[in-house]
């Protein structure tokens, strides 16, 4: 009697115990988050001064104005536009590569892989400030085709790193069974090493989108006075005052990328199913 | 979803491949394996096509090796004639074998080269003690939510690195909800004793730089984390517990041991770009408490002094060699190959 009113006072600490470590993970996930919801909270946000760091009353004024401050959706632009070119030169030359290093055994390898590497680990000021006294040693003038150098050397050690999970991952007696079935050599690539090995490239790709369109401090190295990024945008606009239309921005882009996850994640469940 | 989550595992699991790769590199000139060769049609010679196989792969790897040659291993050698030039932007810059530029940068920029690396350092070990749990929880108590919490671990890059960086200002403001707890519980007082803080706020701190850095690189300790706790068998923790192990005990003995590839890559990716970074010191802190990378850009983008930034730049970059062969011989690479 007395040991089950014991036990019974004690229940929820027994249950604070076993769930510890889901209650941290939750704090955690909370600490993850709570920026994002910041920025949401703020883009409707009218704030007083040019600083939009207090809250002072609501207002949906940005979101229906998005481009209305100067120079900042032209910014958007010039970085969409980066982004894109350098995220089809990047998947395109990094599969290419992480098929190489896969699939085959030969002499250097070892030092491509290393030279794969390397981008990942290396800080990126050391890298933005290299690429950068390269121009100004060959008198490169800075500008959109700099960055896009930039960007395509960083992005590229990412999509090998993901298009070559994928690639090792792979059962090379499909692919076998097709060449069985007298399939050629162009054929067996497109219809079954291809199909395989796209969840691949397509997480290359959207990582490599996503690190140039979000990439800061290489660019600031490599791109001039003129040619400003969004990214860049931002920066100097902390200093003179962020706009709201910032923070929209910064939302519009998580609901869309969210929704781009959960899209793809409905539609493999879908078609998992079918199958 | 699959995706980013398969494509950050695997660049979690890099640095242990490459230094794999680069220790097996001297062994590396093995012949092809013919058994692979793709194609080979009835019409072929075997000659041609083992010469095809052979070079195949070199011409697969030739636009990304070329891109890496020509704009990332290039910019090294000219960084490191940069380095050792003298002169000024008007008379233009000659190589002079100058190392004064070595030894000024690390008289005079010491201060910064400490603070990156203590911040760096700090806001790694932070990392390691919020991330834990949660890639702990998502590998072992999610269920079928993993997918979820996955997405919502990589989702706060969706939106810009620099907007969420600014909304940190917003929340550690000076009359904000985080000041006021911190300020009524008196633990402002006991920071400031610290030296973390000072004047009753958290903005233009050193603490306010170390909780920026600890969010901004958050993720990539959690992903490697939770990559390599998902492959830990679960019938290893029935086992444990079966021979009367208590809970503390199966983590002590199975759990974290078996989790130690994940928590070595983790501190790497964390580590490395951390003390790299300029922007958090920018944003959040103050000029006390710029980092190395505050002085490489002002150098180079301000001052246009490039023998100075590039001098700062390499001896940033030995340091970090330096770090991390000494920690990776310290936590034995070869559980990591």
């Amino acid at each position: 009697m007395a040991a089950a009113t014991r036990s019974r006072t004690l229940a929820p600490l027994h249950w604070l115990r076993r769930n510890a470590v889901v209650l941290a993970g939750a704090a955690s996930l909370l600490y993850l988050l709570l920026p994002n919801v910041v920025v949401m909270l703020f883009s409707f946000n009218k704030p007083a001064g040019r600083f939009n760091y207090e809250w002072r009353a609501f207002s949906t004024d940005a979101w229906t104005d998005p481009c209305g401050v100067a120079d900042m959706c032209g910014s958007l632009g010039l970085s969409l536009q980066i982004a894109v070119l350098s995220t089809l030169f990047a998947t395109a030359f990094g599969t290419f590569a992480a098929f190489a290093l896969a699939r085959y055994r030969f002499r250097g390898k070892g030092t491509g892989n290393a030279l794969i590497f390397l981008p990942m680990a290396m800080p990126e000021v050391v890298m933005g400030a290299s690429l950068g006294t390269l121009f100004l040693n060959t008198r490169v003038a800075f500008g959109f085709v700099t960055i896009l150098i930039a960007h395509i050397m960083f992005c590229l050690s990412f999509v090998v790193v993901a298009v070559k999970a994928r690639v090792m991952s792979m059962d090379p007696r499909l692919e076998e069974a097709a060449r069985d079935l007298y399939a050629g050599p162009v054929q067996t690539f497109l219809r079954v090493t291809l199909p395989l090995a796209a969840p691949g490239i397509a997480a290359g790709a959207m990582l490599s989108f996503a690190l140039s369109f979000d990439d800061f401090i290489i660019t600031q190295f490599n791109a001039g006075p003129s040619t400003v990024t969004f990214p860049m945008f931002v920066w100097g606009a902390a200093q003179r005052g962020v706009p709201v239309q910032v923070n929209v921005i910064g939302t519009a882009m998580f609901l869309i990328a969210v929704a781009v996850v959960f899209g793809g994640q409905i539609a493999t469940a879908r078609r998992r199913r079918r199958s | 979803m699959t995706s980013p989550a398969a494509s950050a595992s695997a660049s979690a699991g890099s640095p242990a491949g490459a230094s794999g790769s680069a220790s097996a590199s001297a062994g590396a000139a093995t012949p092809p394996a013919s058994g692979d060769a793709p194609g080979g049609g009835p019409g072929t010679s075997a000659r041609s096509a083992r010469r095809r196989v052979r070079l195949t792969p070199y011409w697969l790897l030739l636009p990304a090796g070329l891109w890496l040659a020509l704009f990332f291993v290039a910019p090294f050698f000219y960084q490191a004639s940069t380095s050792v030039q003298s002169g000024s932007l008007e008379e233009g810059f000659r190589v002079t074998w100058d190392f004064t530029n070595y030894t000024d940068a690390l008289a005079t920029y010491a201060p910064h080269f400490l603070r990156s690396f203590l911040y760096a350092a700090t806001a790694t070990l932070l990392c390691l003690l919020i991330g834990y749990p949660l890639a702990y929880m998502i590998a072992f108590r999610a269920g079928r939510w993993r997918g979820l919490l996955l997405v919502m671990v990589i989702a706060p890059f969706f939106t810009s690195f620099l907007i969420r960086t600014l909304a940190w200002k917003t929340i550690l403001s000076d009359g904000g909800p985080v000041v006021g707890v911190l300020k009524s519980v008196h633990l402002l007082d006991f920071t400031s004793q610290l030296g973390l803080t000072g004047d009753d706020r958290l903005l233009a701190t050193p603490l306010a730089v170390v909780c920026g850095l600890t969010y901004n690189f958050l993720p990539f300790m959690i992903l490697p984390l939770y990559s390599s706790l998902e492959r830990i068998d679960a019938s290893l923790h029935e086992a444990a517990r079966d021979l009367y192990a208590k809970p503390a005990t199966v983590f002590r003995k199975v759990t974290f041991p078996l989790s130690l590839p994940g928590v070595v890559a983790g501190t790497l990716l964390t580590f490395i770009p951390a003390s790299g970074d300029y922007i958090n010191a920018q944003l959040l802190g103050s000029p006390n408490t710029q980092m190395v990378g505050n002085a490489i850009q002002k150098q180079f983008l301000n001052v246009l002094d490039y023998p100075a930034a590039a001098a700062m730049s390499f001896i940033l970059m030995a340091i970090i060699l330096i770090v991390v062969s000494v920690y990776m011989r310290k936590a034995g690479t070869e559980e990591l190959v």
